[in-house]
């Protein structure tokens, strides 16, 4: 009996030290990436890290401006997000509300199988087939550059959007829909004046965590967008996101040089970022669960 | 027809035209990978290492320390992975702790892949000096796959009626053994599935193993857990922008082995699904 009860005892030890180390691992990854941040700011300035338009890690005195590179990704991200917000919805809502049975599974299998192509396939397709392609009809002075990344991001990040969206729009409750069938509305009506509007912080939702796996995306965006660190003027020209930026120049870093520390700093500024959306997107999706 | 059912007509057809242009593209891009990758598919290209700068050969290299990344992956994330869910679904108070665990999850699954591939390469790497090495690369791809495999453990612990609970709770069974014997194997089909999809993922991964283990080229196998290994996604990476006079067939076939990979393990999660409704008795 008393084995039993120290066994048990034991094994809740263990079970609750499990749950407490998910939230160290969250602890330590910020810790480890301040960590090597801050030894940046010793020599160079924050204001110049946050604010400096040149990002030249090899120069003399090298420049650490992180502009350029936020800018990248804001351009990658944007015309993502143009592309697949729409789109995503209009599928989500054709899968929940629209689609037959037995189309709707066939339909959310095809998402899950573009939800398990690695980033590196897409990359490869885009280098191969769809920045030439872009350049030729687009007559673009190279294929690699942002409207190119941003259209392989779109792709990317629909899984996420329909998924969530879907789930979002079943949970509309069916007597919301009633009410509206009810008072003789079509189910085009319903669907876009009471069930969109009752889904809407579930979409909300979908769409910031879509836009979180956009900016956090490396492989599509180090391989198709050409990697200019400059300030982008256009999203037809070559740009370079911070994501690229990291695993791009980090093989080339000296560990502990300035270089090196700044790229802890980028990745710093990435994962405050991606923190920021999806605490703001738990506080949407538990909204919309009431 | 009125004016209503005309909208709606064209509203539906809209609809439907936008989930075919999210289908389309899944279809082109593995139609292409497909068709131009089956002419250079060979066992020799499978079994063989890759020759004369790469630009020859196989991939069995990459292959096998895929496989060996996902096999270590599985060993530290599937365990820690099933005793957080367990907290969180038969333990966990609703207290601030419990919150935090929560929040946390959510943020694990938000972190971009490459910080990932930072974090892994300060704490393992460097700071606890495991080297470049599978253990660095596994234990870094584990934490990035905690967050699916504990939701997926967390939803398949709470489908489990609570009447089977209470049941062995009722005839005094200790809390664990209830666990252990009447919750847990009706949901291990949710938490396979689960661990299957997360590995997919962990597979087809580049961004957290470019500096924790993968190998530019290193044609022959791993011998200890400390060795570097080469990984398919890294690799076709690395042939598909790294090399110049690369032949295209080849990096066609890399990225349709790593394709057919990952989509035999989801076939795996589906054939689980499917047995798991079957078996579904309450």
């Amino acid at each position: 009996m008393c084995i039993r009860e120290i066994k048990e005892s034991v094994i809740e030890f263990f079970i609750k030290i499990s749950g407490f180390i998910i939230i160290l691992f969250v602890f330590l990854i910020f810790l480890f990436l301040l960590n090597d941040a801050v030894l940046l700011f010793k020599d160079f300035p924050l204001k110049e890290f946050i604010f400096g338009k040149r990002w030249l890690p090899i120069s003399n005195p090298p420049h650490f401006g992180i502009v350029p590179l936020l800018l990248g990704s804001l351009y990658v991200t944007f015309f993502a997000t143009i592309i697949c917000v729409p789109v995503g919805i209009a599928s989500a809502l054709f899968i929940a509300e629209i689609a037959p049975k037995f189309l709707r599974n066939i339909l959310k299998s095809f998402i899950e199988i573009l939800a398990s192509i690695p980033s590196v396939v897409l990359g490869f397709v885009g280098i191969v087939w769809l920045g030439p392609f872009l350049k030729d009809t687009l007559k673009l002075n190279t294929g690699m550059c942002g409207l190119t990344g941003s259209f392989l991001l779109a792709l990317m990040a629909l899984p996420t959007i329909i998924s969530i969206s879907e789930d979002a729009i079943i949970s509309v409750p069916k007597s919301f829909k009633e009410a509206a069938f009810g008072l003789g509305a079509t189910r085009w009506q319903t669907l876009w004046r009471v069930v969109l509007p009752s889904a809407s912080s579930g979409i909300i939702a979908a769409i910031m965590l879509g836009i979180g796996r956009v900016i956090g995306e490396t492989m599509v965006v180090m391989m198709v967008t050409g990697n200019a660190p400059l300030v982008p003027k256009s999203i037809l020209q070559p740009l370079r996101t911070l994501t690229a930026t990291i695993a791009g120049e980090m093989g080339e870093a000296i560990s502990g040089s300035e270089h090196y520390f700044a790229l802890f700093a980028v990745g710093l500024v990435l994962f405050i970022i991606t923190f920021i959306i999806n605490f703001l997107s738990v506080i949407l999706l538990s909204r919309s669960k009431k | 027809m009125n004016l209503a059912r005309i909208r709606e007509r064209i509203a539906f057809t809209i609809l439907g035209l936008s989930t075919l242009f999210v289908i389309l593209p899944i279809f082109a891009i593995v139609f292409y990978i497909v068709k131009n990758a089956i002419g250079a598919i060979s066992w020799n290209f499978i079994l063989d290492i890759p020759r004369h700068g790469m630009r020859e050969g196989g991939i069995y290299p990459a292959i096998v320390g895929t496989i060996c990344l996902v096999l270590g992956t599985i060993l530290f994330s599937l365990p820690l992975g099933i005793m957080s869910a367990i907290y969180l679904v038969e333990y966990a108070n609703d207290n601030f702790f419990t919150k935090l665990v929560k929040v946390s999850i959510v943020n694990l699954s938000g972190i971009p892949s490459i910080v990932y591939g930072l974090f892994g390469m300060a704490l393992f790497v460097i700071f606890l000096k495991l080297g470049t090495s599978i253990l660095s690369g596994c234990l870094t791809l584990s934490i990035m796959s905690l967050p699916l495999i504990i939701t997926a453990t967390k939803e398949a612990l709470e489908a489990v009626p609570f009447s089977f609970r209470e049941i062995s709770l009722s005839l005094g069974a200790t809390k664990w053994q209830t666990i252990r014997y009447c919750v847990l194997p009706y949901a291990l089909p949710g938490i396979l599935t689960g661990t299957v999809l997360s590995l997919s993922r962990a597979a087809g991964e580049t961004a957290p193993i470019l500096f924790t283990v993968a190998a530019f080229y290193l044609p022959r196998l791993p011998r200890s857990i400390f060795d570097q290994v080469m990984a398919l996604p890294y690799h076709l990476y690395v042939i598909s922008t790294q090399i110049p006079n690369m032949p295209l067939r080849l990096s066609f076939a890399t990225a349709f082995v790593l394709i057919v990979l990952v989509f035999l393990m989801n076939l795996v999660n589906v054939i689980l699904r499917i047995q798991f409704r079957k078996k579904k008795q309450w």
